[in-house]
């Protein structure tokens, strides 16, 4: 039951993605995106990886795409605006389209010989040694990405305004 | 519990839901007349408690257009992004030992993300509108979900560590004897402003703030379109009730009464507090409240946090 839920999730989800790239109004693209994240976020659940899918609605369909739409909502996106971007980025879409397949290859090869046990069940104590033990390296090198963001924030406020911090 | 019995628990307990959103309103409007000193709504039923049933009817009768110029799919799917999350959130909250539809490993982060998710159906319906006073009430409602997820979910990780759980009932159930509410004092009233934000509530709804914003977000938005906006507001209410009744105020623990009593008694107190706070309290500039957010509550949060893992490492817990 739960891997038909899974397998049907994850069609969502691809459907959503797929009809994403394609959209013309870029608010309904991030609608569409955000449907994948949820529907991803439902896969994991059924795949009983509940973590996975809570952080993935929190801080994915919570958090980052409302800053997209955020910044896209404040655009102007009148028909000229539109043809202009179109005009500039005609033929833009290869380089991702190329990364995106490139990455595809070596998961649908794994896909294959996937099947590893259930995951074990989320408690906070073992998710805290996980993210501050095992892989503590790896979480503080993501908190160092935040501070780079930070300071980048800071430096474009700092022209916008003409020198004054 | 099977599939099946799961769906119709799921069925009864959004039934049970709406309904108590509905008379919800009805106290509310009740509660805000007594604090200014007048009726409220008294022709309909007894105390004019069916003033919600009537309402709901003639909000269905309501024509709901889509203004012109206004995005017709994203203004339609908006409303429904407002309730369906915090409906969703309910599944894992505890009322009784075992009487919970999800007992989710990770259920506060699950609540958390679910109350986060209803800032889309401001935002979204609030650009489809094509309404400027309506896109202003859009993104404030964003800037203040990001001011206020932060320390949002710090202020509760003390009660987290302290229970060393995130699943509602087992935080329940480390609360035997003593709340955590007289343990984490801070964190309970950082809670308690992050949650007021959270629901979108006043002194802290500065995106649909009616004496500059017409209606902020919903502006446009009439019939029932409307009222899901309000049924995502007063859901979100209780489940923001709900969570700090779980996490700070013991939950369904309590003498003499059965279990769920309880979890009902303190919950709904709760909601009438947020009442109360919404008829005493004036709206804070828009600026003020983001800057409250970051340059108070989230250092605030972050020593609180502190302080509680030095005492749980001190103590040899965890």
């Amino acid at each position: 039951m739960s891997w038909a839920i899974a397998i049907w999730a994850g069609a969502l989800a691809l459907a959503a993605a797929a009809l994403a790239v394609t959209r013309d109004s870029v608010v309904h693209a991030l609608l569409l995106l955000l449907g994948a994240l949820v529907a991803l976020a439902a896969a994991f659940f059924a795949l009983a990886a509940p973590f996975a899918g809570a952080i993935q609605l929190l801080i994915y369909a919570g958090a980052v795409v409302a800053v997209f739409v955020f910044v896209v909502m404040t655009v102007e996106a009148g028909a000229a605006a539109r043809a202009r971007e179109r005009a500039l980025f005609a033929g833009a879409w290869q380089l991702p389209a190329a990364v995106a397949a490139l990455a595809l290859v070596p998961m649908l090869l794994r896909l294959g010989g996937a099947g590893a046990g259930a995951p074990a069940p989320a408690g906070a104590a073992a998710l805290g040694r996980l993210m501050f033990g095992d892989w503590a390296v790896v979480t503080e090198l993501l908190s160092l990405l935040l501070i780079a963001g930070m300071i980048g924030v800071r430096v474009l406020r700092r022209r916008q305004k003409g020198g004054r911090p | 519990m099977s599939v099946l019995v799961t769906l119709w628990l799921s069925l009864v307990m959004i039934m049970a839901l709406l309904v108590a959103a509905g008379v919800f309103t009805w106290v509310e409007r009740r509660g805000l007349g007594f604090f200014q000193e007048r009726l409220g709504p008294n022709r309909v039923g007894p105390f004019g408690f069916f003033q919600w049933i009537a309402d709901t009817v003639k909000l269905m009768f309501k024509a709901d257009e889509v203004p012109p110029g206004g995005d017709r799919l994203t203004f339609r799917i908006a409303p429904a992004l407002a309730a369906t999350p915090v409906l969703a959130g309910f599944a894992v909250v505890a009322v009784a030992p075992g009487w919970t539809l999800a007992a989710l490993d990770v259920g506060v982060i699950f609540i958390l993300a679910m109350l986060a998710l209803t800032v889309y159906a401001m935002v979204l319906g609030a650009w489809a509108s094509r309404n400027r006073y309506a896109m202003l009430g859009g993104l404030r409602a964003a800037a203040q979900m990001l001011s206020y997820e932060a320390f949002f979910g710090l202020s509760l990780m003390g009660v987290v560590m302290l229970a060393g759980s995130l699943e509602l009932g087992a935080i329940v159930a480390a609360q035997e004897g003593l709340w955590f509410v007289a343990l984490q004092p801070l964190g309970a009233a950082l809670f308690a402003i992050a949650g007021i934000a959270a629901a979108h509530r006043l002194p802290f709804d500065l995106q649909e703030s009616e004496q500059d914003l017409v209606a902020g977000f919903m502006t446009e938005y009439s019939g029932m379109s409307f009222a899901l906006f309000f049924l995502g507001e007063y859901l979100a209410v209780l489940l923001v009730a709900a969570l700090a009744t779980t996490l700070f105020l013991g939950g369904w623990l309590g003498p003499w009464l059965p279990a769920p009593v309880w979890f009902g008694l303190k919950t709904g107190l709760l909601a009438l507090a947020f009442i109360w706070i919404r008829a005493v309290l004036p709206r804070p500039r828009y600026d003020q409240l983001v800057a409250f957010a970051w340059k108070a509550a989230l250092p605030l949060a972050l020593v609180n946090l502190l302080a509680t893992g030095a005492v749980v490492v001190l103590k040899g817990g965890a």
